[in-house]
């Protein structure tokens, strides 16, 4: 009997389009339709769908269900979870596919509950085998340590795909077909009021961006004359990622100086903590200044592929096989030698900045 | 909130972020080397989900809070001689598997069960606190599953902040903020208990230990860990085809002899590439 397969994208809160990380999903899904012979179904949730479903009228599938409405904007448990139970339901689906958006890693693990099935979240990759078509995931457990590959027994079988992991679908847009689903009332006791974001110039968090670049508590300890340095950290840890359109992530030590009354960088926060506590963030290249690169922060590197660090130590964690240059340098000297080097560039490339996500 | 909240705080023990994990194969699937000889810490996430709680219950009179842990009764024991000292509450232990590789539906009916367990606990003034991931299984799904076999409907996962609107209201509505993509937060208000939050990091700093909350404490986690019922952890249908650590080790050039303007140079020309 074929499988059936459901790709499961809701629309960004900021519009009506399919967030990126849905396409590499729906390329995913599309892949292994082909390869299992299966019956591919889109489900669709947001307050107005249309659009989305025009741009993948061309993945090959024969249904669009949908569930769209007002109450579908936001991101809401109590909605949301209803939506995706109803598409699951009307789908018969043996695997659902997902993108690990912040709006389905809420709510999918209790659909799956609610479906007798099961979920499994930041998987990296998603493969049948060729012989038995059998269906195998791989993801990371203790934060990023240890990659294990598993199967399940239980159908459905929900999967979150994380970002970045697969190449993004493409496809003519066309007119499409829209099935819209009903559901029975449920609980509104929650209500979305907004979005609370940092001033557009105070944002340092941008999973775009080419470049991550990491602060360690170095700089706020004291320099090479005794004192310390902090308002000149901030000022040149802020240059530099105007100049290079940067993402900033922090070690545990630093954004925890903030919580201990001591000298802290103002815009660092938890939201930017890079490791076995904090984000494992994706971005091409990473450069680290005043970290240690020891294990616990290191493990939020693992899927940054190229990475330099400036450090005093040349015996610390990065020098042990955790980056591929090590430049054993003052960072301050560094940075500001850096940012002199950037800012032309950045000033005479409209492109420097990247978008914020 | 006229009576206060009944907190169910559910956390439990990991491995210490400093130890090597190397994976080994068991009959019953991977397992870490030497686990039970690995020091061990209460989950991060579960931490500070604790320490909102009894924030929280500091300043909503009539509150009270509960730890419902799940692991093995030895671990259990060496990591409350620590957290015992730190914050207030009644520890609820179930004696089974802490690892991170085992299924988080089956971790998720123990949890459940444990909490309808409580006795005196009025669901009307419900919350249910855990950390939004583990640093063990980290699947972001474990407190989603125990919401769902609550009956829970109102679920916030990657809360930074809970906000009650107004101490004097006896429904105990509360705004949460909860983290999204690109470093920001929805802001949600909820009517009131019950409900569910998945703590991220909080903006609370760890508590200091003090001696006099741990002999209170003690008092009560002793005896409940005496009385832990021991269960299995079924593994539901999940099957490991292979675990191992990451082989990627780099060979790190080690640049001493460069100037901070030469440096600069070169990071430059490896971030234009």
């Amino acid at each position: 009997m074929s499988q059936n397969i459901l790709f499961l994208a809701h629309v960004s809160e900021a519009g009506n389009a399919l967030p990126k990380a849905s396409y590499e999903v729906l390329g995913a899904a599309v892949k292994l339709t082909k390869q299992l012979g299966a019956n591919l179904t889109i489900g669709l949730i947001g307050e107005d769908v249309a659009a989305a479903a025009e741009t993948i009228a061309a993945a090959g599938t024969e249904r669009i269900l949908a569930v769209s409405g007002p109450d579908f904007a936001t991101a809401r448990y109590a909605s949301d979870a209803a939506a995706a139970e109803a598409i699951c339901r009307s789908a018969a689906a043996d695997l659902i596919l997902a993108p690990a958006s912040s709006r389905f890693m809420r709510v999918l693990p209790g659909v799956a509950h609610r479906l007798n099935g099961c979920a499994d979240t930041h998987v990296t990759s998603l493969e049948a085998d060729a012989v038995n078509g059998e269906l195998r995931a791989a993801r990371w457990y203790y934060r990023q340590r240890i990659e294990t590959v598993i199967r399940r027994d239980a159908r459905p079988w929900i999967v979150l795909l994380e970002p970045g992991c697969e190449a993004a679908w493409t496809g003519m847009p066309g007119p499409v077909k829209i099935e819209k689903l009903s559901l029975p009332k449920f609980a509104t006791r929650t209500t979305v009021t907004g979005i609370r974001a940092p001033q557009s110039d105070a944002q340092t968090i941008r999973p775009d961006a080419d470049l991550l670049f990491v602060a360690g508590a170095g700089w706020t300890k004291k320099q090479s004359d005794g004192k310390t340095h902090v308002p000149e950290a901030e000022k040149l840890i802020l240059d530099f990622l105007r100049a290079a359109g940067s993402s900033l992530g922090g070690s545990k030590s630093l954004v925890d100086q903030s919580g201990e009354s001591q000298a802290v960088l103002r815009f660092m926060t938890h939201l930017n903590q890079v490791g076995q506590t904090g984000s494992t963030p994706r971005h091409p290249k990473g450069l680290s200044m005043c970290c240690h690169g020891e294990e616990p922060h290191v493990v939020g590197w693992r899927f940054i592929n190229e990475r330099r660090a400036v450090n005093l130590d040349p015996n610390c964690g990065w020098a042990r096989g955790k980056a591929d240059v090590l430049y054993v340098a003052d960072a301050f000297e560094v940075l500001a030698n850096l940012n002199a080097r950037l800012t032309p560039v950045a000033q005479s490339s409209p492109e420097a900045m990247p978008q914020e996500a | 909130m006229t009576n206060g909240y009944h907190i169910v705080v559910c956390g439990s023990v990991v491995p210490d972020p400093l130890q090597t994990l190397e994976p080994v194969s068991t009959p019953t699937g991977p397992a870490l080397k030497n686990e039970m000889m690995l020091p061990a810490v209460l989950d991060p996430w579960a931490a500070h989900a604790l320490y909102e709680a009894a924030n929280l219950a500091s300043k909503v009179a009539g509150s009270k809070v509960w730890l419902v842990s799940v692991g093995p009764k030895a671990k259990l024991q060496q990591v409350m001689m620590t957290i015992a000292q730190r914050v207030s509450f009644e520890l609820v232990p179930v004696d089974a598997s802490a690892s991170g590789f085992a299924d988080s539906h089956s971790t998720a009916a123990l949890l459940a069960e444990a909490i309808q367990s409580i006795p005196g606990l009025d669901r009307a003034r419900l919350l249910v606190f855990g950390g939004w991931e583990s640093a063990s299984r980290g699947a972001g799904a474990t407190m989603q599953l125990v919401g769902e076999r609550l009956g829970i409907l109102d679920q916030f996962q990657g809360v930074d902040q809970l906000r009650v609107l107004d101490d004097a209201q006896p429904d105990g509505s509360f705004e949460v903020l909860e983290r999204i993509e690109g470093g920001r937060h929805q802001v949600s208000v909820c009517a009131g208990p019950p409900a569910l939050l998945g703590w991220a990091t909080g903006n609370l700093p760890e508590p200091r230990n003090n001696p006099q909350i741990g002999m209170a404490n003690m008092r009560t986690v002793m005896p409940a860990l005496q009385k832990a019922k021991s269960l299995p952890l079924p593994a539901g249908g999940l099957h490991f085809l292979s675990a191992s650590p990451p082989k990627q080790q780099r060979q790190t050039r080690v640049v001493k002899d460069l100037s901070p303007a030469q440096i600069a140079q070169e990071i430059a020309e490896w971030i234009g590439k």
